[in-house]
């Protein structure tokens, strides 16, 4: 990497010391084919008007920024009226309002395009909390192409409503049995399923993670975020925001916001992992407090792992941030300094996901609930330590709000004790696909 | 930026020499093999800790005991992504049963002791590598007897840590090459390998088939175009008229998932072994049958 260059443009494989292709030789062919194709596809205008198009005719991008001034009262706290602080301003960028409810859309149509360049005629993904699994079956069924979606078990029964649509948008869901049984053990057997049809298939990789060129080609479909984002804000305050806040689970929605604003200084980043119990309970997800540089998945990043180097199984409430590695950019942002990573708790996520329901009427998905208990804590902390905007202005928090809720309506249901006695637990149980 | 080392503190300290001194290199093993009994090897796969660690060696030694050349002696991973069933379930099975990755140079060791003039040759996916040091690995592996690695998830692009560690204490690496593999990277494949170059017979995971594919003797030749002395064929390499058809054309048969079937399930240890053995002898039959018709390639 030169010294000169953005950190927005450095590309793979290598991020810093992080990414790379650590995978079975039988897949460096179709890895190389999709280099090639991808880098094709990005000089071609022809691919990028028929991605806009799309993206404008039917994901609805771009994406609304919402100022949302009763959450943000919140993470104002009490000291607000009795100092000086101007305040703190929150605005989300609304990425829970494209076509499928999330922003795993952004990805998806970027490599179905892709697909039907190369020519092939299957896809296959893995999901956890079912967002890229709904959006991979949508674009299967809009690129008329056969897909396949494996997901864990276990996630299966979180996330039964989701299994639903993908079946509805005609494609196969696979219950995975195997390890724990979560969004790692379905992306094992999604790689074992690639190893097999490598020749006529596609793996539509979810996020920032796995081996070249996934973890560069998912940031470049997803920088629109950003880069949307960056124009809104500037529009709608006139200056950029101090700081932007992702939850980072694999880190495709969380890369895609920070890059637009990698190269301003002014702008502090911030991941959010899943703290699930608590780091100290050892049942998170929080690789950069709890893990070390290892290798899974054919990409070396932070990773939870044990002394032997094999895989520690995580934990959080929400299975979308429910994964031991994470993208090796943010590794590189890490360790860089560029970007801060900080756990935040089941709890803590769920009491700001029922914040937002009831300040301002829209309900999260749990994954983007992370983000927004962060964004508290970051008000909190700035109003506590008297920092500002530039000029005494309000300090200012873009969130990205990657997903929305409908999904979580059963976990919430059951987190807060929402349903009359009596029907509660039999109604909860046919919600999560107990029944 | 920083580029920090990946190698842990001093690990187990082991007494350099030792059984080292008369281990095997698997080229010279597979060359012997070709020259003085015009024959493949037969290349045994079986996962260290299963069903424990003391049984895992015990089943070890069985492979030796009927006619197995070079011992593919497995790491349990958590995340085996090149394993099909039969070897996952062994693999996660060992891991429940609290199978370390240190017990791999106590298998090594006690499989050198039994059987002087067999090559062991751990197969492991990189993490636990990466995670115990490359270079303490590689100097614990040569003081215990091993031969070197067989590596699925490392390709030679991304092994310069291993290759120098490799050279350093004198191992094989057998990288892998498969039916999608370019001329370009078998070449590359065959000029990185020691010892010998592993073909996927066919494009994916572990597992017994009903036949080789098709591509297989394809490929082995190729990657003797491309540079490679000894090319062994593994991945769907089931049984002795199999392991005969393939030993025609290839320096070695590698057999994994048919050798751990035998070991699963619940009939009492002693028949298990039993029914390995008889497995493994009939594997052993079947390389030397392959070119006896046929004279050598």
């Amino acid at each position: 990497m030169s010294l000169a260059e953005r950190l927005a443009d450095v590309s793979g494989p290598y991020f810093g010391e992080f990414g790379g292709r650590f995978v079975p030789e039988a897949l460096i062919a179709a890895l190389d084919e999709l280099e090639t194709e991808y880098a094709k596809a990005a000089g071609d205008p022809a691919f990028a008007d028929e991605l806009a198009r799309l993206h404008r005719e039917y994901t609805g991008r771009p994406s609304p920024l919402t100022e949302v001034a009763r959450f943000a009262a919140h993470a104002t706290g009490d000291t607000e009226r009795s100092g000086s602080h101007p305040g703190v301003r929150v605005l989300l960028k609304r990425e829970d309002l494209n076509h499928t409810g999330s922003h795993k859309i952004n990805n998806v149509l970027g490599q179905a395009l892709l697909v039907k360049r190369m020519g092939k005629r299957r896809v296959i993904a893995e999901t956890g909390a079912g967002q890229h699994g709904v959006a991979t079956a949508t674009a299967a069924a809009l690129m008329d192409l056969e897909c396949v979606v494996y997901m864990g078990e276990e996630d299966t029964r979180r996330q039964a409503l989701n299994v639903a649509r993908m079946r509805l948008l005609g494609a196969e869901v696979v219950p995975v049995t195997a390890g724990t049984r979560t969004l790692k053990d379905a992306i094992n057997e999604a790689l074992r399923d690639w190893v097999t049809n490598v020749e006529h298939t596609h793996y539509v990789l979810g996020t920032v993670t796995g081996p070249h060129p996934f973890p560069e080609m998912v940031r470049q479909f997803h920088r629109i975020i950003g880069e949307e984002a960056r124009g809104q804000i500037l529009e709608r305050t006139g200056r950029l925001p101090d700081v932007v806040a992702a939850c980072v689970g694999g880190g495709s929605n969380a890369l895609g916001i920070f890059n637009a604003f990698l190269d301003d200084e002014g702008v502090a980043l911030y991941g959010f992992e899943a703290g699930g119990e608590g780091v100290e309970t050892g049942r998170h997800a929080a690789r950069f407090s709890g893990g070390a540089p290892g290798v899974l998945h054919g990409a070396r990043s932070y990773l939870l792992q044990d002394e032997d180097g094999q895989t520690r199984p995580s934990h959080s409430v929400s299975a979308g941030l429910d994964y031991p590695s994470v993208g090796p950019a943010h590794s590189w942002l890490h360790d860089l300094g560029r970007a801060e990573y900080e756990p935040v708790t089941d709890a803590e996520a769920m009491d700001a996901f029922r914040l937002l329901c009831h300040t301002e009427g829209i309900i999260p998905a749990i994954e983007s609930a992370h983000a927004l208990a962060g964004a508290l804590r970051l008000g909190r902390r700035a109003v506590a330590g008297g920092r500002t905007g530039p000029d005494g202005e309000p300090y200012t928090i873009l969130v990205n709000l990657s997903g929305r809720g409908d999904k979580d309506v059963a976990t919430a249901a059951r987190w807060f004790g929402l349903l009359d006695e009596g029907v509660a637990s039999e109604e909860l149980e046919k919600m999560e696909g107990r029944g | 930026m920083a580029a920090t080392s990946s190698t842990t503190g001093p690990g187990t300290t082991a007494e350099p020499g030792g059984v080292r001194a008369t281990a095997p290199r698997a080229g010279e093993l597979i060359a012997r093999l070709r020259t003085e009994e015009n024959r493949p090897a037969l290349v045994g796969y079986l996962p260290v800790g299963f069903p424990d660690v003391e049984r895992s060696i015990e089943a070890l030694l069985t492979l030796t005991d009927n006619g197995v050349d070079i011992v593919e002696l497995g790491i349990p991973y958590s995340d085996p992504v090149m394993d099909g069933l039969v070897i996952q379930q062994a693999a996660q099975a060992a891991l429940d049963a609290g199978v370390r990755v240190a017990h791999v140079f106590e298998a090594v060791r006690r499989i050198r002791e039994h059987a002087p003039h067999v090559a062991v040759l751990p197969m492991t996916y990189w993490n636990p590598v990466l995670r115990y040091g490359v270079a303490d690995f590689a100097r614990d592996l040569a003081a215990a007897g091993g031969s070197g690695l067989i590596t699925p998830d490392l390709i030679p692009d991304e092994a310069a840590a291993w290759i120098a560690a490799s050279d350093e204490h004198d191992l094989d690496r057998v990288f892998l090459v498969a039916p999608s593999s370019t001329p370009r990277r078998l070449a590359l494949t065959a000029q990185a390998s020691r010892g010998f170059v592993y073909a996927a017979s066919l494009m994916g995971v572990t597992g017994e088939r009903a036949s080789v594919g098709d591509r297989a003797e394809q490929l082995v030749s190729d990657t003797r175009t491309a540079g490679a002395q000894n090319v062994c064929v593994g991945i769907g390499v089931s049984t002795g008229a199999q392991a005969a058809q393939v030993g025609r054309w290839a320096d070695g048969v590698i057999v994994g998932s048919a050798l751990v079937r035998p070991l699963l399930g619940d009939d009492p240890w002693d028949v298990r072994l039993r029914n390995l053995a008889e497995v493994t002898r009939d594997l052993a039959s079947g390389v030397r049958s392959a070119r006896a018709a046929h004279g050598a390639h």
